[in-house]
């Protein structure tokens, strides 16, 4: 300990000199992280950007953009939005149950060690494996198609690889993502309010009427927007579902992107990709406010 | 008054426990048909990998002993525990000296460090991936001809994909600790830098570094969207590639990925357990893995 101070009163005492002669190069030391992000980050946000307002030789144009107002593409916008909008809110109805049914139990129990822990890996359960878990679901060959058939009713059909099918799949990782985001919300609710509540006559439904949906109503919002980003982020789940076609933008991306060599149409997966930067980033900014704002009550 | 005031107290014990039971059996009840929810497509998916013929015929391994004869896949397999491995380094190597010295000499520069580390959480993957395909060019340019079909480039990106989530867990590490003592202690006695970050600062963010490693390492594994439109064959679009072939060896890999993952993301949340109460794996949000 005495050791640690002595050290500290050298330093001090030498820092001035010392200070002064190294300061004007310690920015270096931030140059490898900054040269990397600005490579593999920034430059290529930037060029999605900027090219989707360019032609493949350079010039200026907004033909990139126009193909924006297309209607299949206005559809699959439509699409993806609904597909995470209901995506969202279901995972967020659902998840929130789930959350308040873990957090009612004890805070050190082991049911709910467990369910935090499913649903921190649940949550990352995505892409070509969920997919598949899907396929062996409730594909043409799947448990629950062919319990169902088995018992007179009829699943076969393509409703899996359709918007509808895409809810369900995703409805499936936002449930847990919920309840990550959520119980921390949950958490903040103290006991001794309801105890206050109670103690000057309020029942159980003024409680929740003045107390806890109040306080609550902020972050169940800012969750809806997170995992309305994260659906409509999403690509791999998707992409390993429907191998073809574009029903939702990123895979209108998909498309885009694999045909680039098309002519004239080198940089359309650029505009579209910047469209999808555009909507993303509105929900992110509004879930930053939210997240302000419940960060005045809880914690 | 007085009738008023305790006649809710003697009632309220009762009642209470009444309804106490009432919410208990309600909790227990939903939580069981959760957990049944989310179980039926993680046992579809035993189920078809672990029958011969889709889900009627009987009880065999065969689709799980005849992993080992896709060579593409084995391959894959390897490209992707590399790649994890390569990521989880790369991005550790950038990360820890880089915030290291924000926090002692560039503190001015801690909030654009933070932006840009969570950058990646608002721009969805498959953004990136279109920003990616012109310097994927140049990389491919630049590397040699026998290499050009090997996935392992991807790590570039990949380190950009695991930024937010390695950077909070580092940081969480980082702030438990005084860095600058402990960096001015080892400095007064003669260490270098290099020291400094190996040998000091690193065995005490130990479960910090384990944490975010083992996190990089489940997202690679995972990884489709990259790797599948730059071309390159990872774990996953090999498996993907081999569902219209063989949908049972190509569901049974994936039973085994997932469990391996499922593993270590458990092992995670113990890891994390210690300096986080919830022992919650931070989720990732922006669809980086879906």
């Amino acid at each position: 300990m005495t050791d640690t101070v002595a050290a500290a009163d050298v330093l001090v005492g030498d820092q001035p000199s010392r200070a002064g002669r190294r300061l004007p190069l310690s920015w270096l030391g931030a140059v490898p992280f900054f040269a990397y992000v600005g490579v593999f980050l920034l430059l290529p946000t930037g060029i999605v950007v900027f090219e989707a307002f360019f032609t493949a030789a350079g010039q200026p144009t907004l033909e990139n953009i126009n193909a924006l107002t297309t209607s299949v593409v206005i559809q699959a916008f439509i699409k993806s939005i609904t597909l995470s909008l209901i995506s969202a809110l279901l995972g967020a109805a659902l998840g929130a149950v789930l959350a308040y049914m873990i957090a009612s139990g004890p805070p050190d129990g082991m049911t709910r060690r467990l369910w935090t822990a499913a649903a921190g890996v649940l949550a990352q359960f995505g892409g070509v494996t969920l997919a598949f878990a899907f396929l062996a679901t409730a594909g043409p060959v799947g448990l629950i198609t062919l319990a169902v058939n088995n018992l007179g009713g009829d699943l076969t059909g393509s409703w899996l690889t359709d918007l509808i099918g895409l809810i369900v799949v995703y409805t499936y990782f936002q449930i847990p993502l919920m309840v990550l985001v959520f119980l921390p919300a949950l958490d903040g609710i103290r006991p001794q309010w309801r105890e206050a509540a109670e103690s000057l006559g309020g029942t159980g439904w003024q409680y929740w009427r003045h107390v806890a949906i109040p306080l609550l109503t902020a972050p169940f919002l800012g969750a809806v927007l997170l995992l309305f980003a994260n659906a409509f982020a999403a690509y791999a789940t998707a992409a390993a579902l429907i191998s073809q076609g574009g029903i939702i933008i990123p895979l209108q991306i998909r498309i885009a992107f694999t045909s680039e060599t098309v002519a004239g149409q080198e940089n359309v997966a650029k505009a579209l990709a910047l469209g999808m930067i555009i909507v993303v980033a509105i929900a992110m900014s509004l879930y930053a406010m939210m997240q302000r704002r419940s960060a005045r009550w809880l914690r | 008054m007085a009738a008023m005031t305790t006649s809710p107290i003697r009632q309220a014990p009762g009642l209470r426990a009444r309804k106490a039971r009432r919410l208990r059996l309600i909790r227990w009840f939903l939580l069981l048909v959760f957990g049944l929810i989310f179980a039926v497509p993680l046992v579809a998916m035993i189920e078809f990998s672990t029958r011969s013929t889709d889900l009627t015929g009987p009880r065999t391994l065969e689709y799980w002993r005849q992993i080992v004869d896709y060579p593409d896949l084995i391959s894959a397999i390897f490209a992707s525990l590399e790649l994890a491995a390569i990521t989880a380094i790369g991005a550790l190597v950038l990360l820890v000296p880089t915030m290291v010295w924000v926090r002692l000499r560039l503190p001015k520069l801690t909030r654009i460090v933070e932006f840009l580390c969570l950058l990646p959480l608002t721009i969805p993957a498959i953004v990136l991936v279109v920003g990616w395909a012109p310097i994927y060019l140049w990389i491919n340019y630049f590397t040699p001809a026998q290499y050009q079909t090997s996935p392992l480039v991807l790590a570039f990106a990949y380190i950009v994909l695991v930024l937010p989530y390695m950077y909070r867990s580092l940081d969480a590490g980082l702030q438990a600790i005084d860095v600058p003592t402990l960096t001015e202690a080892a400095r007064s006695l003669g260490a270098g830098w290099t020291t400094v970050m190996v040998r000091v600062i690193t065995p005490n963010i130990a479960s910090a570094v384990l944490n975010s490693s083992l996190l990089a390492v489940s997202l690679v594994l995972g990884e489709f969207t990259v790797a599948s439109l730059l071309n390159y064959v990872n774990l996953q679009v090999a498996m993907n590639n081999l569902q219209q072939a063989n949908a049972g060896v190509s569901i049974a890999v994936a039973s085994a990925a997932l469990l391996f993952v499922f593993i270590l993301l458990i092992a995670l949340s113990f890891v994390g357990r210690r300096r986080r109460s919830g022992g919650v794996v931070e989720p990732f949000p922006s669809g980086t893995g879906h």
